[in-house]
């Protein structure tokens, strides 16, 4: 700070911590419902926690809400986990073997396939859900654990963010294990990749949060309550047609589907933070 | 393009490592970008048995079906105000957190997390939290004389989702705007206030202009968000009513092509928003060469 102003300096604070508290309402207040019977939730909301989390969560947890053909919460959650870490893990590995061949060799069509993986940057699945659909129901993918992870697993942002780390590697590094008779894959494993590891941790929290968190592509291949992940679950619970919506379970829901995600961004903050601003440069 | 100095020789080792990306790309990016494209120029009879070649006419349709153009600058209306409201916010709150030198990480933690909740989930929680009979922002709004009710007002509908995508997005845009703020060297500000600039004069003519890269790529970073990564929230709670008032464009895609079965119009619809991505795309890049200039 330049100079002192108390008055300014406690405007901060009082903004800071008023922003804050209301980005932690939403959250907290579901956390309420979550805690409650659903007469209670119904009949005005109370504003602290009830007695009855344990009750709503195991039944969530165990038995999901067959009313509106919602599997437990723990398949679900484990169908999000399996979509989630599949894409990390696929992003990775292809992206690491990809950019390690575009900056370290020079071959033929180099170039034409650092354009065609470049192109996958400007086309979400959101913009060719039909055809994307599809192919993958050609090639009898749906309802299944690859049609969820594999066609999301191409992404041109892990691929730019290795190379752009691979081309700040001093060329002395590749001269010494050449010298030292090492070939390109040895190379790659025993100094590339351990050189790497703080992008590949940051890029992890990132890819990881965009894994967890799709849910038109789940919706479009999962037509089978057994692959259902979370986030597109929740939807099918508060759009429940006739009946009132079971606010107390949906919530208790919502907890469960924000706080895998939740808890690795607060545990990983600063990767967090950092792979966040180098993917986006 | 730029290669190492040193490289590696090998026969056929490199295009063995970039084989799985490439085979990803094509088969579940190029291809069906392709078909998209392909199926914008044909029309399937109602029962599928006959296609023709129909040129730009789905094109044509589509421009002229008063929906779509509803649809589009609905969709142009809610991106605006998401990236406007959050941008906002976001650079308030980092104005302030960059002026704490203490436990300013504490505020970084309280701040960053709503970037990790789903939008749909964001949705949700929002859609309870106005909820016209037990959801108590709803029950403060009618204490203050407003009658908010999501179900059959379109305004209200908006507002909403506006509301719960922009929550989201604060956390990102704040990030970014923190970072910048923290990037300009200290000297300028102090000489500035040696100079006898108070805190405002400072923000306005060193702060803010210094920040202007940043706040144009957030604008573009929040358009496309916006434009795309919303269709959680729109299809978790609205599903594009009341009245289509919140039927953005990738809601509409999706519902033409699974719920209406319009095949020729979603393909359309398809490759125009690819044309939207791909300017936008452009734009970001053209603003990154620039910058590398500096």
């Amino acid at each position: 700070m330049v100079e002192r102003r108390p008055l300014l300096t406690f405007i901060q604070h009082a903004v800071l911590i008023l922003g804050a508290a209301i980005f932690v309402f939403p959250i907290y207040l579901a956390f309420v419902a979550s805690t409650h019977t659903a007469q209670e939730v119904n009949t005005g909301i109370p504003l602290l926690p009830g007695d009855e989390m344990w009750t709503n969560y195991a039944q969530v947890l165990g038995e999901g809400l067959s009313t509106v053909g919602a599997p437990p919460l723990g398949l679900m959650l484990f169908n999000s986990a399996v979509m989630a870490l599949s894409i990390t893990a696929g992003k990775i590995a292809i992206s690491l073997l990809s950019s390690f061949a575009i900056v370290y060799f020079r071959f033929p069509f180099r170039v034409l396939a650092f354009w065609t993986i470049f192109i996958t940057l400007m086309l979400p699945v959101e913009v060719r859900i039909l055809p994307t659909y599809e192919v993958v129901a050609s090639l009898g993918m749906l309802n299944s654990y690859a049609g969820l992870s594999i066609p999301l697993i191409a992404s041109a942002t892990a691929t730019f963010l290795f190379r752009q780390f691979f081309m700040t590697v001093p060329d002395e590094l590749t001269e010494a294990a050449r010298i030292d008779g090492a070939g390109p894959m040895k190379f790659f494993r025993d100094i590339l990749v351990p050189l790497s590891r703080t992008n590949l941790a940051a890029l992890f929290v990132i890819l990881f949060i965009y894994g967890w968190n799709q849910y038109l592509w789940p919706l479009l291949v999962t037509t089978d309550e057994s692959y259902y992940t979370i986030v597109m679950g929740i939807q099918r619970m508060a759009n429940a047609g006739e009946e009132t919506p079971q606010w107390h379970l949906i919530m208790a829901t919502a907890i469960m589907a924000l706080l895998p995600p939740v808890v690795v961004i607060l545990g990983m903050q600063r990767l967090f933070v950092r792979g966040l601003v180098e993917v986006e440069k | 393009m730029r290669t190492k100095k040193v490289t590696f020789r090998h026969r056929w080792l490199p295009y063995l490592l970039v084989a799985p990306q490439i085979a990803i790309t094509i088969v579940f990016f190029i291809w069906p970008a392709s078909q998209a494209l392909y199926q914008s120029v044909l029309r399937q009879d109602a029962f599928g048995l006959r296609t023709e070649f129909v040129g730009l006419q789905n094109f044509a349709r589509l421009f002229a079906d008063p929906l779509y153009i509803k649809s589009f600058f609905t969709t142009i209306a809610f991106s605006a105000m998401v990236a406007g409201l959050s941008m906002l916010v976001a650079l308030i709150l980092a104005v302030m957190a960059d002026r704490v030198i203490r436990r300013a990480t504490v505020y970084r933690t309280l701040l960053i997390w709503p970037y990790a909740v789903a939008p749909a989930v964001a949705g949700v929680l929002w859609w309870f939290l106005f909820n016209p009979t037990i959801g108590i922002a709803a029950y403060a709004l009618d204490q203050l004389g407003y009658d908010w009710n999501h179900y059959s007002s379109g305004s209200d509908a908006m507002a909403l989702i506006v509301i719960a995508a922009a929550w989201r997005q604060v956390s990102y845009n704040f990030l970014f705007f923190l970072a910048g703020l923290q990037a300009i060297p200290r000297s300028l500000t102090e000489a500035a206030a040696i100079d006898g600039a108070g805190p405002f004069k400072r923000f306005w003519s060193i702060q803010m202009p210094l920040l202007s890269p940043t706040v144009f790529f957030l604008i573009v970073v929040n358009v496309v968000y916006a434009f795309f990564e919303t269709f959680g929230i729109v299809h978790a709670t609205t599903s594009g009513g009341p009245g289509n008032a919140t039927n953005i464009l990738v809601y509409k895609v999706w519902r033409d092509a699974f719920e209406g079965l319009n095949l020729g119009s979603s393909a359309a619809q398809s490759v125009v928003l690819m044309v939207i991505v791909i300017a936008l795309t452009a734009i970001q890049f053209r603003y990154i060469e620039r910058r590398v200039e500096y």
